[in-house]
């Protein structure tokens, strides 16, 4: 399937499904990381039972220096 | 102490992380500072590209507490949405209000941080604006229930200092939650004249990071902050036109 992550288009493999997947994919599971899945704010507890579809929008958000 | 909402802090001074030289000088920077409430903006994360290493990542967040600024929203709607994704880290339940209404000037737009502090305080946060120096705006943002101001002492990274103080000092006074100078500060100096108006605290970024030599620039103003805080409890001098001796009169010296 295909996503919209952070504003690219990203064709996935098979075997990424859930949300936690795809940060797993990433490396990004011990990372201080906020997911947004069209444009809906997830909890780390539903990472596991969100699927992904095609075409959905996600954005993986974190905290940078500013000030 | 600085109080804001139920939490109360050693520090009157809140140190923006942005811009500095490299992590090492930061982290000394910050350590040195004493600063315990550091703010940050909230950003897309760069997945495509090879792992960079996070300021935040690398902090013992035990001992600081986290602003998450809203910079880079034009809109009250901008504003909240970045807010919750702030929150949604369940790191924070500050936010400073940021919403910018002159891309030249970096300037907030004063009606959509109102409009963006009154949704935000409905939904819980604790709420800091970063504001202009309008007395008036500042007391509609009271009344809303804010938990501290933030007036702007000059344009943001402009290192132009004080350049209203009257304004400044007409906020703290009327205001009955902190008042905290936000942005302009160029020098120990702007800081200290900042807590001797009153202020309750001051953020500032750029002044640390972008001086020659931040970790020095980070002691000093933690030092002038402070030695401005004791100024103003103990309460300045009257101006004289003239001058008066310090030296008694009697007694002199002569041939």
């Amino acid at each position: 399937m295909t996503i919209k992550l952070n504003g690219r288009s990203v064709k996935l493999p098979t075997g990424v499904n859930t949300v936690k997947d795809l940060l797993d994919h990433y490396n990004l599971e011990n990372r201080i990381v906020i997911v947004e899945l069209n444009k809906q704010i997830t909890e780390k507890n539903q990472y596991t039972s969100l699927f992904l579809s095609d075409g959905d929008m996600v954005e993986m958000i974190h905290f940078v220096g500013g000030g | 102490m600085l109080k804001i909402a139920n939490q109360t802090f050693n520090s009157r001074l809140l140190l923006g992380t942005g811009k500095y030289p490299s992590f090492e000088i930061q982290k000394e920077a910050v350590r040195v500072s004493e600063a315990e409430i550091l703010t940050f903006a909230v950003r897309r994360m760069n997945i495509f590209e090879e792992s960079q290493p996070n300021f935040l990542e690398q902090l013992d967040l035990t001992n600081y507490k986290l602003l998450p600024n809203t910079a880079g929203a034009k809109t009250a709607e901008e504003a909240v949405r970045i807010a919750k994704l702030a929150k949604a880290s369940g790191l924070c339940d500050m936010i400073k209000v940021e919403v910018i209404g002159c891309n030249k000037s970096l300037l907030p737009d004063p009606v959509e941080t109102l409009k963006a502090s009154e949704i935000l305080l409905e939904e819980g946060f604790i709420v800091l604006p970063y504001t202009s120096d309008d007395v008036v705006l500042a007391k509609r943002l009271e009344d809303l229930g804010v938990h501290a101001i933030m007036p702007g002492a000059s344009p943001i990274g402009s290192g132009k200092g004080i350049l209203n103080p009257l304004n400044l000092k007409f906020i703290i006074e009327q205001s009955s939650v902190p008042v905290i100078i936000d942005a302009g500060i160029g020098s120990p100096k702007d800081a200290a004249y900042a807590m001797e108006l009153g202020a309750d605290a001051v953020l500032l970024n750029t002044a640390v990071s972008d001086s020659k030599d931040p970790v020095k620039m980070a002691l000093a103003m933690k030092m002038a902050i402070e030695a401005g805080r004791l100024g103003f409890e103990a309460g300045r001098i009257k101006e004289k036109e003239y001058g008066e001796a310090s030296s008694p009169m009697q007694g002199m010296v002569s041939s």
